[in-house]
């Protein structure tokens, strides 16, 4: 089956390395994964269509990305412990490491010179050096270590799912200074920086409520809210985590993904009061703002995953319904929001919408895609 | 590789109770359990927040209490029960899939 995929991989795109081209620039490169063969598409945003195929990046059933500050090479997580540096510019895996045996993630620091991978196993964090990915410093952890996030001056923010503490790592001195924050509460899900960098929210799975950190003040100040958000009745099987790095944050509000119902929630920012619900489609997974607009786009777990909603965040209101495609993982944005970009794992295809229209510009090959990460991450703090 | 392991399941008398599977039912099943269920435990279910599903660990479990925890969850974890989507039939095909799948190169 493998062999399969990677045959019809090959026969889809050409393999030829870019190194050959003229001169180009990466700012509208992007890529795919690809999450059952191991392998990325490199994607060309202005010209909408695949450029290469990379191969060889381990298992990619979880995997996420993040971008140097020259928008050159890109940083892959995989799930087995994997950790690739990808060339842009020549379509190849340059260096590689498998730094441990499981993986959830991982982060760029502000000045671009430490890579921070999320381990699962054996539990904690682990930096490296971003030009070599030799290892800078181990931080091992009482468990599986999520929501790992980057803040200003060479800091990591993390959580543990099993004891539910939440730690801040420096590194930027000769030594790494790893600062607890305490116990957010029972097995943290996933966790994220605002924008700002003024609060890491905190989404638990084990218990109700949302943990919002306000990293400006000294020292960090948690405030539980929210405090019936989150699964605990056995009736609400949830099957799909959500992914919380899409938090919306968007008039004022965040917007949450409710854990196991079928609604969003709305957050006033100051206040940390819910100010409403929105009903959708299916348990929501990703909800992403379009940039340069007042909406949302949200994304479902199995098996109502074939549709993709869109929310007016001034009135809570679905405004737009699509059926793109079969298992609608992820969506990416042109960065000032005119498209967007979506994966269909199931009918093998990235699919291109405009945001006004709604109409379909483009679709592209890839095999089972998942993850779309497009170069501007790079200037985004908390990606 | 399907066919493969459910013969497999067969001559080893790991199943008392033999799941029938209509083929499409049957691929549609595998593609859940690589894809859906490969979001928690991995694609090659070495395992990620769930827990590691490969036939060496799960090594001679009994299918029918694999199914169950298939379609009840394990309450106070994050495995969901999956009764609301799969009948016991399916559950059991899924774990005598598990128990009999290949290793991942």
């Amino acid at each position: 089956m493998k062999r399969l995929l990677a045959a019809t991989a090959m026969a889809l795109l050409p393999l030829t390395a870019l190194s050959d081209t003229a001169i180009r620039a990466t700012g509208d490169l992007g890529l795919v994964i690809e999450r059952a063969s191991g392998s990325l598409v490199l994607v060309d945003r202005s010209d909408r269509a695949a450029l290469a195929r990379i191969e060889g990046l381990g298992d990619l059933s979880h995997a996420s990305m993040t971008y140097s500050p020259d928008e050159r090479f890109a940083y892959v997580f995989a799930r087995d412990g994997g950790l690739s540096k990808v060339d842009l510019l020549a379509g190849e895996v340059v260096a590689r490491t498998v730094q441990a045996g499981n993986s959830i993630g991982g982060a760029i620091s502000d000045d671009g010179r430490l890579v921070a991978v999320s381990n699962y196993t054996p539990g904690g964090v682990r930096v490296f050096d971003a030009d070599t990915l030799e290892l800078v410093a181990d931080v091992p952890m009482a468990g599986k270590t999520i929501g790992l996030a980057d803040l200003p001056g060479r800091r990591f923010a993390w959580a543990v799912w099993d004891t539910g503490e939440v730690f801040i790592g420096d590194f930027s001195g000769a030594e790494p200074a790893i600062t607890s924050l305490g116990v957010a509460g029972a097995n943290p899900f996933d966790a994220v920086v605002t924008e700002d960098a003024s609060t890491y929210l905190v989404g638990l799975f084990g218990e109700k409520g949302v943990v919002a950190i306000d990293l400006w003040a000294d020292p960090p100040v948690t405030t539980k809210f929210l405090k019936d958000y989150g699964k605990v009745e056995d009736d609400m099987p949830v099957y799909k985590m959500p992914h919380l790095q899409g938090w919306a944050f968007s008039e004022g509000q965040f917007v949450l993904p409710a854990v196991g119902r079928h609604e969003l929630l709305w957050v006033d920012r100051a206040t940390l009061q819910e100010t409403g619900r929105t009903p959708v489609h299916g348990q929501p997974v990703f909800i992403i703002a379009q940039p340069a607009s007042p909406y949302v786009w949200v994304n479902y777990a199995t098996p109502l995953n074939g549709v993709v909603q869109v929310v007016d965040s001034r009135t809570h209101d679905v405004v737009k319904t699509l059926e793109p495609g079969r298992a609608m993982l992820h969506m990416e944005f042109a960065p000032r929001g005119a498209e967007v970009w979506m994966s269909s794992r199931d009918d093998n295809k990235v699919l291109i919408y405009d945001t006004r229209t709604f109409e379909k510009l483009a679709e592209i090959d890839a095999t089972a895609p998942s993850g779309i990460f497009f170069t501007a991450r790079a200037h985004q703090p908390g990606l | 590789m399907r066919k493969a392991a459910l013969c497999l399941c067969l001559l080893l008398g790991a199943a008392p109770v033999r799941a029938e599977m209509p083929a499409p039912r049957a691929a549609e099943l595998e593609h859940m359990v690589i894809q859906d269920c490969g979001s928690c435990h991995g694609l090659t279910m070495k395992g990620g927040l769930g827990s590691p599903l490969t036939r060496d660990v799960l090594d001679g479990a009994p299918p029918e209490a694999l199914a169950s925890i298939i379609l009840d969850g394990v309450p106070g974890t994050a495995m969901p029960p999956w009764r609301p989507l799969l009948t016991e039939a399916e559950a059991l095909w899924i774990a005598q899939y598990l128990l009999t799948m290949e290793p991942a190169r």
